[in-house]
């Protein structure tokens, strides 16, 4: 939980208010400038009225360098960030051909199959010449190969789930799928820090939604049962279905979900659940099959899993997993199954290898050590940044670790002292997260050896400290004992 | 007479002690210079008890919520709907499954047939070119981006691919997504929120549907592609409605629709556009890379200029032989999609090999416009040939790459109809090896335009390619709806 000191808040929302005064007088002068210049598009209403990408033309465009940094090589634990320059002060920006080589901590490798591997790029090789870049055709046409087939089966096997379906891209995996579970006359109840492909996916199916708080078991059951006296809205007839959707790791907080406490609410009330495992499947777990794993939950009694390939697996695509009558009814009737390109082969080998390789059936021991290493990078980097004072949000074992901000002028300060340091990372701002509790985000990969996790420290501490984000007491450091041994 | 007079007298006598008394000890009252008489008094009083009732609550039966017992009946009580309707039975669940690339000769089940399935337009399947060029992106960037777009997910050749775009259009600036599907479908909500009037075609393909119903715009349709009745809707919409100046408004077009094979008249709407001043955005993702001169698109076939259409998108997967999607534009449609397209920000980033066969694919289709001439033979020489199938006729347009089949009578049902032409589909590939599809629909899917055989011409295609499919058609065709 976020513990917000009425200090930092103040002094938030005074910046806050700074920039938006000064934004507002720079409209006020450019109302002026432009009404002596001719507008040549008369009669068309603009893009955007008034105050609708205020946003994004008085404060984001002023920090634009610190997002969309282009890289020139692949995203591993070392990459080479672009150099890019602006002389109208960032209004645009624009590449140069230099590159800095810099320590990657913010891309989703959770496992260190972003780069080439040993095992999985021959494979993916093979299948490039055997199948080519892409189908050109929808899944239920001419789209499905072998490989499609062989890797719904490995999925389902590695989540625990008798049947699974494929999808090339994993935001389409929630937003298409969702209306094909329910409909009008549905309820959906969502954690209120769900992506926003789930928000999507439940605006697009036609049901009724609501929100419970984050990671709340108690204010669920509130929630259910209220819902459940009441029915629908208006006529008060008895609902169709629930269905309560909750993330495995949640990609703002790191936070791990409280999924036994809300499945048993959830079967007490005979609600169905979707579990959204984008970030933790493959990266968490004692080997690696997620939440469930980790927190002792039988995969049986989650009725959909759904994950994607994009973080762990270092492919692209999504899955859901659930019964074999869902995924039937699913083929069906799922538009994105039916009329979206089918995922590329060459991504549907990398998954396969890269499942092949966790589960231990290439021959070696790597995904047990990838699991190890990430496990103890984790929990190592959590526990020495939590010592030197940062605010670091999170839960142990998540790879995923927010340190906070607040202030909105640390943020670009933070990125890009980082950055001269030859250390990237990311920040995020509104609006993916609230307008006060601005962060920076470290992902954790299982490619980051004990000297990049040390660099990464010392860097993080000096410019937490030129910055000012320490926000809690340093643990003092271990010298009392050396000095006492000294005296004695 | 005697008697009146006394009794008024005493009433005035009782009348003047009480004002004397009501006055007396006010007399000397005098509160900000104004003398208290009686009657204020009185006045005073009755104010006081007007305001006293205005402000008691009206009586209403009190309200009793539930208990907490009550609650526990209703929820033990409640049935849920199962998760999933129960399958029906005879519903045809599995899909031939290829064992090699879908070039347009492939291998399904383990027999080489002849494919006519895949949207390969311009046989760039199995090209060299661009399997050495996506080998080389393999091994310098693995496979996936690891990434959305804004946090270190924009590779180099990300970048080099949206410059190539724009400039094989002739565009500013283009933007790449990273599936064909989620292109159009998060390009409209970024432009279109609730309030602006949007008119689309009946005809529009699934993705299309999802993304005006997630902008919550007011849509109107019009009929497929009829310009008559598209007039009439932007003239009925924008007359006499003075607020209509202010509000966004949209045309939704695609240029070859993938449900009926029509091609969109675009000259026709760009004339209706300025005259009514809406904006237009053109969905090309089949007809980028095989209409026009150069294989430009839809606004190279009629010779419109680039400029006049605000907003294009497409998806790769097609003509291009590769993954994604990309929008292109003005600079400033293309910079307001890089914060406000949930597809764009909310997702990792295209694949580095998929942009790169990207790029190698325009640069093949630059040097070597020669295979859109074969192309636009091969369609040409299957119209000739289908022209006389018995029990079905071509609807499609004669430029049309996806060449649309469909029943010359229905049956009356739309399950009768799709049975038959599964069936034929189905003869075509057991007994000639022929692999040809009919066209799906989901049930989420609000498109009312009828199903139909789909067959997707390629380049790659040779005559006797065509020569079995019609001829093999023909037979199956007069042996299955001779009954009809």
């Amino acid at each position: 939980m976020v513990r917000l000191p009425y200090t930092t808040a103040l002094t938030t929302l005074f910046s806050y208010g700074l920039l938006f005064a000064f934004g507002q007088l720079r409209d006020f002068f450019r109302k002026f400038v432009d009404w002596f210049k001719a507008k040549n598009v008369k009669g068309y209403a603009p893009i955007c009225l008034g105050l609708e990408d205020f946003y994004v033309r008085r404060l984001y465009l002023r920090i634009q360098d610190c997002f969309g940094r282009p890289i020139a090589s692949a995203p591993d634990s070392w990459f080479d960030v672009v150099e890019r320059t602006s002389n109208d002060n960032n209004k645009t920006l624009q590449c140069t051909s230099n590159t800095t080589r810099c320590l990657n901590l913010g891309s989703y490798n959770y496992l260190g199959f972003a780069a080439a591997d040993e095992y999985c790029t021959p494979r993916v090789i093979e299948s490039l010449k055997k199948y080519s870049a892409s189908t050109c055709s929808v899944r239920v046409d001419g789209g499905t190969t072998k490989l499609h087939a062989e890797l719904e089966e490995l999925a389902a096997r590695f989540v625990g789930k008798p049947a699974a379906i494929l999808f090339g891209m994993g935001y389409v995996t929630n937003s298409a799928i969702i209306p094909c579970l329910i409909g009008k006359g549905g309820l959906i109840i969502s954690d209120s820090l769900n992506h926003n492909s789930i928000v999507n996916g439940a605006r697009g199916s036609g049901a009724t939604v609501r929100v419970f708080q984050h990671n709340s078991p108690a204010h669920l059951e509130e929630v259910l049962r209220e819902q459940i006296a009441g029915g629908q809205p208006r006529t008060h007839r008895p609902w169709k279905k629930i269905i309560v959707i909750v993330e495995g790791i949640y990609s703002m907080e790191g936070e791990l979900c409280k999924l036994p406490e809300i499945i048993a609410v959830c079967k007490k009330y005979k609600a169905y659940t979707y579990l959204d495992e984008a970030h933790s499947i493959g990266a968490v777990g004692q080997s690696g099959r997620g939440v469930c794993e980790l927190l002792g939950v039988d995969p049986a009694d989650v009725d959909i899993m759904m994950g994607t390939f994009t973080k762990s697996f270092g492919s692209c695509g999504g899955y859901i997993a659930a019964s074999k009558e869902i995924i039937q009814h699913l083929k069906q009737s799922c538009p994105a199954h039916l009329y979206a390109t089918s995922m590329s082969p060459p991504a549907v080998q990398q998954v396969i290898s890269a499942i092949k390789v966790i589960l231990g059936e290439d021959g070696s021991n790597r995904g047990a050590q990838k699991l190890a290493r990430i496990r103890e990078n984790s929990n190592f980097f959590r526990s020495e940044l939590k010592k030197m004072g940062f605010e670091v949000l999170g839960d142990n074992d998540s790879p995923v670790m927010p340190i906070m901000l607040y202030n909105p002028a640390k943020i670009p300060a933070f990125s890009r002292e980082c950055l001269r340091q030859k250390v990237a990372v990311v920040t995020v701002a509104f609006p993916a997260t609230p307008l006060l509790l601005a962060r920076a985000r470290i992902c954790i990969s299982a490619s980051h050896t004990r000297e990049d996790l040390m660099k990464a420290l010392d860097v993080i501490s000096r410019v937490g400290d030129l910055v000012g984000i320490k926000y809690f007491p340093a643990e003092p450091p271990k010298i009392a004992e050396a000095d006492h041994d000294k005296l004695e | 007479m005697d008697m009146a007079l006394p009794v008024v007298n005493a009433t005035a006598a009782v009348f003047a002690r009480v004002s004397a008394a009501f006055n007396a000890p006010l007399a000397r009252a005098v509160v900000f210079g104004v003398h208290i008489d009686g009657h204020l008094v009185v006045e005073g009083l009755l104010i006081a008890v007007i305001v006293f009732q205005l402000s008691r609550k009206s009586y209403k039966p009190p309200k009793k919520p539930l208990t907490e017992k009550e609650i526990d009946e209703l929820c033990d009580e409640w049935e849920p709907e199962p998760l999933c309707p129960p399958i029906k039975e005879g519903a045809r669940i599995d899909t031939p499954m290829l064992e090699s690339a879908a070039g347009p000769h492939t291998i399904v089940d383990g027999k080489e047939v002849v494919n006519f399935a895949s949207a390969n337009y311009l046989g760039l399947i199995g090209n060299e070119k661009i399997i050495d060029s996506c080998i080389g992106s393999l091994e310098k960037y693995g496979v996936g981006s690891c990434g959305p777009r804004g946090f270190y997910g924009t590779i180099d050749v990300h970048l080099d691919c949206e410059s190539k775009i724009a400039n094989f259009l002739g565009t500013p600036d283009s933007i790449l997504y990273s599936y064909g599907i989620s292109t159009i479908f998060s390009v409209i909500p970024a432009f279109c929120k609730k309030g602006d009037i949007i008119v689309a075609d009946e005809g529009v393909h699934w993705a299309v549907q999802n993304g005006l119903h997630l902008s919550r715009s007011t849509v109107v349709y019009f009929k497929h592609n009829d310009m008559a009745s598209l007039a009439s809707t932007l003239e009925k919409l924008t007359r006499g409605n003075k607020r209509a100046e202010k509000i966004r408004r949209y045309i939704v077009v695609e240029s070859i629709y993938q449900n009926s094979g029509q091609i969109a008249p675009l000259d026709e709407i760009v004339r209706l556009k300025e005259k009514y001043r809406f904006r237009v955005i053109l969905e090309e993702s089949h007809s980028f890379g095989v209409l026009g001169k150069s294989g430009r698109g839809l606004a190279e076939h009629y010779g419109v200029p680039i400029e006049k259409i605000d907003i294009i998108t497409a998806g790769m997967g097609n003509a291009l032989a590769t993954d994604g999607g990309f929008c292109s534009g003005s600079v400033r449609v293309v910079d307001h999609q890089r914060l406000s397209s949930s597809g764009y920000v909310f997702s990792a980033s295209l694949p580095p090999y998929l942009a790169s066969a990207a790029v190698s694919a325009v640069n093949y289709l630059e040097e070597n416009p020669s295979v859109l001439a074969n192309l636009r033979s091969n369609i040409a020489l299957l119209h000739k040939k289908l022209s006389d199938t018995p029990g079905l006729e071509i609807s499609s347009h004669v430029l049309s790459p996806i060449v649309f089949l469909k029943l010359n009578k229905s049956t009356g049902s739309p399950t009768t109809d799709l049975d038959l032409l599964e069936t034929i589909a189905d003869k075509v590939l057991k007994e000639d090896s022929v692999f040809i599809v009919t066209s799906k629909k989901s049930n989420l899917d609000r498109c009312k335009l009828p199903l139909g055989i789909r067959l997707f011409v390629s380049a790659g295609h040779t005559e006797s390619d065509i020569s079995r499919l019609s001829s093999s058609l023909k037979r199956v065709s007069a042996s299955v709806l001779s009954d009809y």
